[in-house]
């Protein structure tokens, strides 16, 4: 039995060949060593991260006002879907430890399920960050706008609902004047209402004074009056300062720009085509471009690390469905893919940490 | 398959249901200690606004917690508490030293950056 060669193998000679110092299989110490190195890889890239923001002078954005979202429910939620992102690569990384200690006692059955529950949190993970990146990437339905003064600022608040389109000098494509264009019958290019508005802001397409007095030309010539709800509680966070406006302080609300003034000053910003909605390489609303590149770098990175986890808990999963290694007489592959993916998880535990909360 | 020039170290690891049972024990205690620290996490981070005169000390809390959760993570799910020391600080050890050197150099070297010599 190779079980009891371990036992007779005198230590003395340990160094010799043939017994490892370790106690540990030559697949385990390698899978350890490839952590170790892929660690510092992530190491380097959040001390990157924070050499950016060290040297970075002005405002960085602050975790929990970028990231407040939830699907179907809106703003106002700070840090809750990260955390609940977290919750799930936590719990699959639990599943994966009974799938191991299953794997210990021979338990085929126990591996099977413990290791789909394992593989179904993965999908959930990788799923969740696609949203993310997509609201990321999409943006708020405010922007960012930039004031009259040069300053440049956030905005919270809840963004009133556009209804329709009604048309006043209709276009190519448009129907005639005096009817509604409606999520419904709106033309493929403009794809939807929110769309056609925040494209039409972009390019300075909009007139008007504030939410429920808009005037909106379409890119077939149409000239609409926008049918909106008044936005509710709109205040302006500084971020950068201008000839008037001072950067509004994390810790004090007051320090923002509210009520008639915030409406005022929001709605002759995105009049005048001063927006930018959601974030790519070269810019984004929520803060400098490097901010916008270390999360589709970081937080890509380690997307790609869950996705290839999934992959090969897939291919192991297989394995134990097929019965190979319980005639192997052990689980260590599904230890050592285990060791892979508890690995996902300590790096998310830090992306967590110095990319969201700090 | 069963050969005697190998030793499978994995069949080590094998534990009977008794033993198995006070593992499953600890493991849903570090899932429940690893979901509470995390609660605490956001909450802090939710209501502890930032440059506020508490920031510094919640900052420190958080690298605490992020610690302490990484630790659990390591030393129990990974098993690395179960290994041979000398395994576990060959794995622990070189990874500290370079990461406390990169950001003592990083981090001391970056307000240099763009300074007039």
């Amino acid at each position: 039995m190779s079980g009891h060669a371990s036992k007779e193998i005198d230590t003395t000679a340990s160094w010799g060949g043939k017994v490892s110092p370790f106690s540990v299989s030559y697949g385990k110490l390698m899978m350890w060593f490839f952590l170790v190195s892929d660690a510092l890889t992530f190491g380097g890239l959040l001390v990157a991260y924070g050499y950016t923001r060290y040297t970075f002078d002005g405002m960085w954005p602050i975790g929990e006002e970028t990231f407040e979202a939830l699907p179907f429910l809106g703003n106002g939620f700070p840090l809750v879907y990260v955390a609940l992102m977290t919750f799930i690569l936590i719990v699959s990384s639990v599943t994966m430890v009974l799938a191991v200690e299953a794997g210990h006692r021979m338990d085929k059955k126990g591996v099977i399920k413990w290791m789909l529950a394992t593989i179904i949190g993965g999908f959930f993970f990788v799923g969740s960050q696609a949203w993310e990146w997509s609201h990321f990437i999409h943006g708020t339905e405010f922007g960012r706008v930039q004031l009259s003064d040069g300053s440049s600022a956030i905005v919270k608040g809840e963004f009133g609902d556009i209804e329709s389109f009604e048309v006043i000098e209709a276009g190519a494509h448009s129907p005639a004047a005096g009817e509604l264009i409606t999520n419904e019958n709106i033309s493929e290019a403009d794809g939807d209402l929110m769309h056609a508005f925040h494209h039409a802001a972009e390019e300075g397409h909009l007139e008007g004074s504030n939410a429920t007095d808009l005037k909106i030309h379409l890119h077939d010539g149409t000239v609409a009056k926008v049918n909106r709800a008044a936005d509710k509680d709109l205040q302006l966070v500084i971020k950068e300062a201008g000839t008037k406006y001072a950067v509004s302080l994390p810790s004090d609300k007051e320090t923002r720009i509210h009520g008639e003034e915030a409406t005022e000053l929001y709605y002759e910003a995105i009049t005048a085509g001063k927006v930018i909605y959601g974030a790519n390489m070269e810019q984004n609303e929520y803060g400098p471009k490097q901010y916008g590149q270390f999360f589709f770098f970081i937080t890509g990175f380690h997307g790609f690390h869950v996705f290839s986890g999934v992959v090969i808990n897939i291919l192991i999963f297989i394995g134990v469905l097929r019965g190979i290694y319980h005639k192997r007489g052990h689980y260590e592959m599904v230890e050592k893919t285990g060791l892979y993916w508890h690995f996902v998880d300590l790096v998310w535990v830090f992306v967590f940490t110095f990319f969201y909360l700090i | 398959m069963e050969r005697d020039d190998v030793i499978e170290y994995s069949l080590d690891t094998h534990h009977s249901e008794e033993e198995g049972k006070k593992i499953r024990k600890k493991i849903w205690f570090v899932t429940l200690l690893l979901t509470v620290v995390t609660a605490v996490e956001v909450l802090l981070g939710a209501f502890v606004k930032q440059g506020g005169s508490m920031w510094t000390t919640v900052k420190i809390i958080f690298i605490v917690l992020t610690l302490l959760k990484a630790g659990y993570i390591v030393l129990t799910f990974m098993h690395l508490g179960d290994e041979k020391k000398a395994l576990k600080w060959i794995i622990l050890l070189p990874y500290f030293i370079f990461i406390v050197y990169l950001m003592f150099i990083a981090f001391n070297e970056a307000t240099a950056v763009g300074a007039e010599m």
